[in-house]
């Protein structure tokens, strides 16, 4: 892999407040750190030019809440971002105003990820969420009104207090809205995080009763004319928007093993078998950039074997087969053929002969125990 | 020393009766040791023997006291080792029956003291513990005279603790049981009462020199089972090793044989002279036959071999214990061990690990049936899963068993007892408020929790004791338990037909409990043959994803799987199921569980 990433993650770590699930590298508050760090991360893109390929296929800027940090700031960011095919941002619904919506279509953002997560008033209270319903709705439609043709919802489901009909209403609700896309994730309680702390108990009281919610949003969704493309992610079919591929293709390059540079605290590269994680501490971030020198950075050496096992286990998530060339070495053969007897998995010749590894539709829901099994 | 000098004699007592505290006081009474050099509990030499309080193996002492030679044989305390301390009372003519001021007699002193009177010792009744505040010495007398039928007036009042009236003891000994009987001069003949074994020397016997004597030197023959031997070295106890050369007719002491085998030399048997042998060999020997099994499997499979070298070393010592390889698809290899009863076990199970430092799992341990499949042969059954499916008769070991309990406690016990097949025997009064049940009882219910069952009925107040029967015709049935269609052989247990569906039951439970699920339902079955008696259903998972991954989640997400993978990796496989380890270990403990 001696190619140059086609991918860039940019993390922008501010948020107004933590919400209390999440476990990401976030930063409350700071306002005036927000230029300072800005100046940071493009100092660190120049530093790493020579990671990036000349064409950039995609951006993403991901938080934290991005569209949170200072406007002026994001702006110059923006900027300064190399031009690319599908360039994302994730957004909070607060934050979300037609002057930022327009501010963003005019700096070369053509897609927004929004943090639904819900649309009922006492499932956002539990996760601390501080957008109201109508906030998400009125935020959607400052996208559309700026031009936004590629909008992506992110709902949570197993909420604490979630009942079935609960999820049915949410998923009305953001299907109401006629995204491009949705993610939907199953909340983590994530050990150490207020959150479990507050209602783990809860949760695994719960655990039974929502083990179908997962079916349930698959089975909405998919009847609704999406497709269910990754473990947690469906986009509009292609044949209900004139063909339109409507994946995340930032992250599809994730799910496809390709190579990507991540800047910003706690950002995650993956370039040419190196993997490498910034110092998730921003002064020590913001002073090694003041002397325009890297940040610290963790390396990870990803041997062959690695990397294989990681293209298995990302590759199992997609909807499309896994082209088994070069990874037969981390299946586990007997492990397939059990599997294989219990419908869960199957292997298939295509016409150029090449071998594909496929989940069956249960064999997805359960893709996280499945691939521990064929994994060699 | 002439005979009419000697005196042989043990000590009969419940654990914490005080009969160590008291050979202690004898021995320095008697300056065999001095007080300065005196190590509590002397006689009991092992360490495991001082911290539970019992002796395992008997041994004996000689003391001197006003010209006489007396030889303190020491018995050993429990039921388990029944037949080894009929052998050690044979050795004697005559037994102190200690009792405790405060606790009065217990079903182990009964079943001792009717062992001492079945073998015609003299009994030298001994209230112990005088000193106590709770002490009742008048009940506690009145209640050991009426046992042997004696007077009151006779038993004696004692503290071990404080030496108080233990030179009385010594007197009453010396005056009270009667020097050995027995010809100096026809073949020698001697009883083995008790053995060991020394690695440098071989088997060591203890034994009772009943008529004629025997030399350094003399070629030997052990009566029952023939063999062979020269006499190395003779000596005793007194209390440290003393080399003579020659026993004689009534005196007690060891020979060293030279022997590698233990097996070669069973206690209760006769030792003769080949120079001019015995015709007759002494009565009761018995081959005493393992009656409890239990597999032992080491934790840590990598540590098989030392467990094979652990169990050939115990059992040097101790001829009781059998044992043979098993391998069991749950736990993998380890050894099928046959023990006496389930103190004996215990006490195995704690050498084991304490001397060898092994860390164990053991099954549950079950009992040897007598099975006699339709056109067979009978024979003998000692892991459930080798009981034939069908047979035409099955026979199980009985134990006479004997119980002591306050009055108010006897419907407890009662019920108990009925609930574990009990076959009423009798019901004594010891006194106004203690009374004396005897019952024939399956011994298998009692291998499965019924200690523990009498103490926490009876509020700890029962004591207990039994002596085997022999084999009895039982409705015996085997219960295999099958996960996803499969047989799991370690957890067949053979159980009485009526009980058959709620141990089914709960094992089921149980291990519905334990399994995982699975990537599809998995039926958990008791069956008997065929019929099915109980089912679970493990459902299976509906969903098992990672909720997200992208970038900067792959290195962890990757560990994730991986360490699930190693976690399905140490399951055990029964068919298609993946069993964590744990779950066969927590059904195999549900006896210990119930406690």
């Amino acid at each position: 892999m001696t190619e140059r990433a086609r991918h860039l993650y940019v993390h922008l770590p501010f948020c107004s407040h933590r919400c209390g699930y999440c476990d990401f590298v976030t930063l409350v508050a700071h306002k005036e750190q927000h230029g300072a760090y800005v100046d940071a991360v493009l100092q660190e893109l120049a530093l790493e030019r020579d990671s990036l390929a000349e064409t950039v296929e995609t951006v993403f800027l991901g938080g934290g809440t991005p569209t949170f940090t200072e406007q002026d700031a994001l702006a110059r960011l923006l900027e300064a971002m190399p031009h690319a095919d599908e360039t994302t941002i994730e957004a909070n619904p607060e934050t979300v105003t037609p002057e930022l919506a327009s501010m963003l279509r005019e700096h070369g953002v053509n897609r927004v990820s929004l943090g639904a997560q819900s649309f009922r008033p006492h499932l956002l209270d539990v996760l601390g969420r501080t957008a109201t319903p109508s906030a998400v709705r009125g935020a959607f439609h400052d996208l559309r009104e700026a031009g936004f043709e590629n909008i992506s919802l992110d709902l949570i489901y197993g909420i604490p207090g979630q009942s079935p009909s609960d999820l049915d209403a949410d998923l009305t609700d953001a299907l109401e809205l006629r995204p491009e896309h949705l993610s939907c994730y199953e909340l983590e309680a994530k050990p150490g995080t207020r959150f479990t702390h507050v209602h783990g108990p809860e949760l695994a009281r719960q655990a039974e009763a929502m083990e179908g919610y997962f079916e349930q949003v698959v089975g909405r969704l998919t009847s609704e004319g999406y497709r269910w493309y990754e473990t947690a992610n469906f986009c509009r079919a292609p044949e209900h928007v004139d063909g339109r591929d409507l994946r995340a293709r930032h992250n599809l390059a994730y799910w496809l093993g390709r190579d990507y540079l991540g800047i910003g605290i706690g950002a995650i590269s993956t370039l040419r078998g190196t993997r490498r994680r910034n110092t998730p501490r921003i002064a020590a971030y913001l002073r090694a950039l003041a002397v325009a020198e890297c940040p610290p950075r963790e390396l990870e050496q990803l041997s062959r074997d690695v990397r294989t096992r990681e293209r298995v286990m990302l590759g199992l998530r997609l909807d499309e087969p896994l082209p088994l060339a070069g990874l037969e070495d981390a299946i586990d053969a007997a492990a397939l053929e059990r599997l294989g007897a219990l419908g869960l998995a199957r292997l298939h010749s295509v016409d150029s002969g090449a071998i594909e590894l496929s989940l069956s539709e249960r064999g997805r829901f359960l893709g996280g125990g499945v691939t521990a099994d064929l994994l060699a | 020393m002439p005979r009419n000098l000697i005196r042989n004699f043990s000590i009969i007592a419940h654990i914490d009766h005080g009969k160590s505290t008291l050979a202690d006081r004898i021995l320095e009474l008697t300056n065999a040791v001095s007080a300065r050099e005196m190590r509590e509990q002397v006689l009991d030499s092992m360490e495991l023997e001082r911290e539970r309080g019992i002796t395992i193996k008997a041994q004996a002492v000689r003391v001197e006291w006003k010209g006489h030679q007396l030889n303190l044989i020491d018995t050993p305390g429990h039921v388990d080792f029944t037949y080894e301390v009929s052998r050690s009372l044979q050795a004697c003519e005559g037994a102190l029956l200690l009792v405790d001021a405060a606790q009065g007699t217990q079903a182990q002193t009964l079943a001792n003291a009717y062992l001492a009177i079945e073998n015609d010792l003299e009994i030298v009744p001994v209230v112990n513990k005088i000193d106590l505040p709770q002490a009742d010495a008048d009940g506690a007398a009145a209640e050991l005279a009426d046992l042997i039928g004696d007077t009151p007036d006779h038993v004696l009042r004692i503290s071990a603790k404080t030496g108080d009236g233990v030179e009385a003891v010594l007197d009453a000994i010396v005056e009270r049981i009667p020097p050995p009987a027995g010809d100096p001069d026809a073949p020698a003949r001697a009883l083995i009462f008790d053995s060991s074994y020394d690695q440098y020397r071989g088997v060591v016997a203890f034994v009772r020199v009943l008529d004629g004597s025997f030399s350094t030197r003399e070629p030997v023959r052990a009566m029952a089972l023939g063999t062979r031997f020269e006499a190395e070295e003779l000596g005793f106890f007194a209390p440290t090793r003393r080399e003579t050369p020659t026993l004689e007719a009534g005196e007690v002491g060891y020979v060293i044989t030279g022997l590698k085998d233990v097996s070669k030399l069973r206690v209760g048997d006769t030792l003769t002279s080949e120079r001019r042998p015995a015709t007759e060999p002494l009565a009761g020997y018995k081959d005493v036959k393992p009656m409890v099994f239990a597999g032992l499997y080491p934790t840590d499979s990598d540590d098989y071999p030392q467990l094979r070298d652990a169990l050939e070393k115990l059992k040097l010592n101790d001829a009781s214990l059998s044992y043979e390889p098993e391998t069991s698809q749950a736990l993998g290899f380890g050894f099928r061990c046959g023990f006496l009863g389930l103190l004996h076990m215990e006490i195995v199970r704690e050498r084991l690990e304490r001397e060898f430092d092994l860390d164990l799992l053991a099954t549950a341990p079950n009992v040897a049936y007598r099975v006699k499949p339709p056109h067979g042969e009978w024979r003998e059954v000692h892991t459930p899963a080798d009981m034939p499916l069908e047979v035409d008769e099955v026979e199980e070991p009985y134990v006479a068993a004997s119980i002591i309990v306050p009055k108010e406690y006897v419907g407890a016990v009662m019920e108990l007892n009925n609930d574990r097949r009990g076959r009423f025997g009798q019901l004594e009064y010891l006194s106004e408020q203690r009374v004396h049940l005897t019952y024939a009882l399956p011994l298998a219910e009692i291998v499965y929790d019924y200690y523990d069952q009498l103490k926490s009925r009876t509020r700890g107040y029962a004591s207990f004791d039994y002596d085997l029967l022999g084999f009895q015709p039982g409705k015996l049935v085997r219960v295999d338990v099958l996960v996803g269609g499969e047989p799991v052989d370690a957890l067949s247990l053979v159980v009485h037909r009526d009980a058959a569906y709620d141990r089914g039951r709960a094992l089921v439970e149980r291990l519905r409990d334990e399994i995982p699920r699975q990537h599809f339902d998995v039926a958990i079955q008791a069956a008997i043959g065929s019929r099915v008696i109980a089912r679970e259903t493990v459902k299976a998972k509906r969903k098992d994803v990672l909720a997200k991954c992208y970038g900067g989640d792959i290195t962890r997400k990757r560990k994730l799987l991986e360490k699930q993978k190693a976690g399905k990796r140490r399951m055990k496989q029964v068919g298609m199921v993946e069993v964590p380890q744990e779950a066969f270990l927590a059904v195999l403990n549900l006896n210990e569980d119930r406690r």
